[in-house]
């Protein structure tokens, strides 16, 4: 690999249900702690999901926060952040070659639903209907509000790619930092769904909504007793530099992005299929040349339907049948599935391990679905192991779009 | 409504679209936007919240009549009396 093609990442910002760090995040994933809770969704009342607790108002004013989306508000305080972490002197940074890259599973539906229903009180007069509603909802504005709140002349994009997007955004930071587009990206995944009633909504009406009398044991992927998807908000930015940049500046390197991939099923609007996760996840290992033994930790997509977490299991022991030294945990367990998000916040909740050694487990695994006995399932316990090189995030999402990406520890 | 219960009205309105700022000493003539640091979308919050809350329609061609707090007393009072 050329020199300039290694991608580091320097920084991590994140807000999940159980944390609003990578220290808070990681502590309470050793130990076991959920962040999921009952939360009132409108027309549905009480659900449960996964709902953060960053301060908004740490990094933007009150007004920009009404102006905005909770999307966007997600997206401006983890990549403050990500850039925080990353100890760059942002300040004097050409901010022309800065990027920002966020993977979203959808956008817009919670202000659309907002709208209907306000005008729904004033006799459906679209008179009523917010001026605001066209730049909350344009597809970009997760990361648009990110150059607005951080003064950032250089490109943005969010990149739709369903329950994969965390990795797709990770991904186009990747790609453009390669093809010298930008010399920092901003990359990760966001995601603000419980504020849409409609995927609760659909995902209830699909029978896969979790329901549980104890929120913490809602989210059981793998586990027979297990009933469907727990939703969740919450966002993971990285700060994405060449290995040479993050070198010469002596930044911290949490790791290296050695592989992707990315492909599609083209099979079924929402049912997964093993064989092009396989692909997948083998492009991403041919591209970081590695063998699937070499990598340590898998960290899975599971969701918590029986058939997505079967599927992925048929094609996990497909890919890593021989590999006895590689351990795989889910993190949906704690804190449902931050969607948009997912990919990123769980790949974060692992890069620990590249100094610490540690596999944190996948909680809520009291009778395991014989179909999802994966070899290494580092189930309820933490468990150490002897070295963590390399660590492999897959994700899929509907639609059947697959991403995987690939890091070292460096 | 009084001319001193408009004023507090708009006061109001002033309030949740620009949380930030300090509404209690603003001068009468002086422009709302130079104040407030309001910008084009907030001053159509201004004819949202006044449309939804007191069902009182300004047209466009009358925006300049909201320039400022005396100017808005002089134009909503009638609407609002």
């Amino acid at each position: 690999m050329a020199i300039d093609d290694r991608i580091v990442i320097t920084g991590v910002g994140l807000t999940s249900p159980n944390g609003d760090n990578l220290t808070q995040f990681r502590r309470n994933l050793l130990a076991g702690v959920s962040g999921v809770q009952e939360f009132e969704t409108r027309y549905m009342g009480k659900v449960l999901a996964g709902v953060c607790h960053y301060d908004p108002l740490k990094y933007q004013k009150k007004k920009e926060v009404r102006r905005g989306t909770r999307a966007g508000s997600i997206a401006i305080y983890c990549s403050h952040e990500a850039v925080a972490d990353s100890g760059l002197a942002f300040d004097k940074l050409d901010r022309s070659r800065v990027g920002v890259f966020l993977g979203i599973t959808e956008h817009g539906n919670v202000e659309t639903e907002n709208e209907v229903y306000n005008i729904s009180l004033k006799n459906y007069d679209t008179a009523f209907w917010t001026h605001h509603h066209n730049p909350r909802t344009v597809a970009n504005n997760p990361a648009g509000e990110v150059t607005l709140s951080m003064n950032i002349p250089g490109p943005h994009y969010t990149v739709g790619a369903a329950c994969a997007a965390g990795n797709a955004g990770v991904i186009s930071g990747v790609q453009m930092l390669r093809l010298g587009e930008v010399d920092v990206a901003l990359a990760g995944g966001i995601s603000e769904a419980i504020h849409t009633f409609g995927i609760f909504a659909s995902f209830k009406a699909q029978g896969a909504l979790a329901v549980h009398e104890v929120p913490a044991k809602a989210s059981r992927p793998y586990d027979l007793d297990r009933n469907g998807i727990v939703v969740s908000e919450g966002g993971c930015v990285y700060v994405l530099e060449r290995y040479q940049d993050a070198v010469s500046r002596g930044a911290k390197i949490y790791g290296e992005i050695v592989g992707y991939a990315m492909n599609s099923d083209a099979t079924d609007f929402v049912l997964p299929l093993p064989e092009r996760q396989v692909e997948c996840m083998r492009l991403a290992l041919k591209r970081a040349g590695i063998s699937p033994a070499q990598v340590d930790i898998v960290n899975t997509h599971a969701t918590a339907t029986k058939l997505g977490d079967q599927q992925e299991t048929v094609a996990m022991r497909e890919v890593f049948k021989d590999a006895p030294t590689t351990y795989v945990n889910n993190t949906k367990s704690f804190i449902g599935h931050a969607m948009g998000a997912a990919a990123a916040l769980e790949l974060a909740g692992n890069l620990p391990a590249f100094q610490d050694k540690v596999v944190h487990p996948t909680i809520n695994v009291d009778r395991l679905d014989p179909e999802c006995a994966i070899p290494n399932l580092v189930a309820n316990e933490p468990k150490k192991i002897e070295k963590v090189d390399y660590i492999l995030k897959n994700s899929a999402g509907m639609l059947g779009i697959n991403a995987v990406v690939v890091l070292k520890r460096v | 409504m009084t001319r001193e219960e408009i004023r507090k009205a708009i006061i109001d309105i002033l309030a949740d679209i620009a949380p930030d700022e300090d509404t209690s000493g603003l001068k009468d003539d002086v422009g709302l936007r130079d104040q407030l640091g309001l910008d084009s979308m907030d001053f159509l919050d201004i004819v949202m919240e006044l449309r939804k809350r007191y069902n009182v329609e300004v047209p466009s061609p009358d925006y300049p009549q909201l320039a400022t707090m005396t100017s808005c007393l002089n134009y909503l009072s009638p609407k609002m009396a």
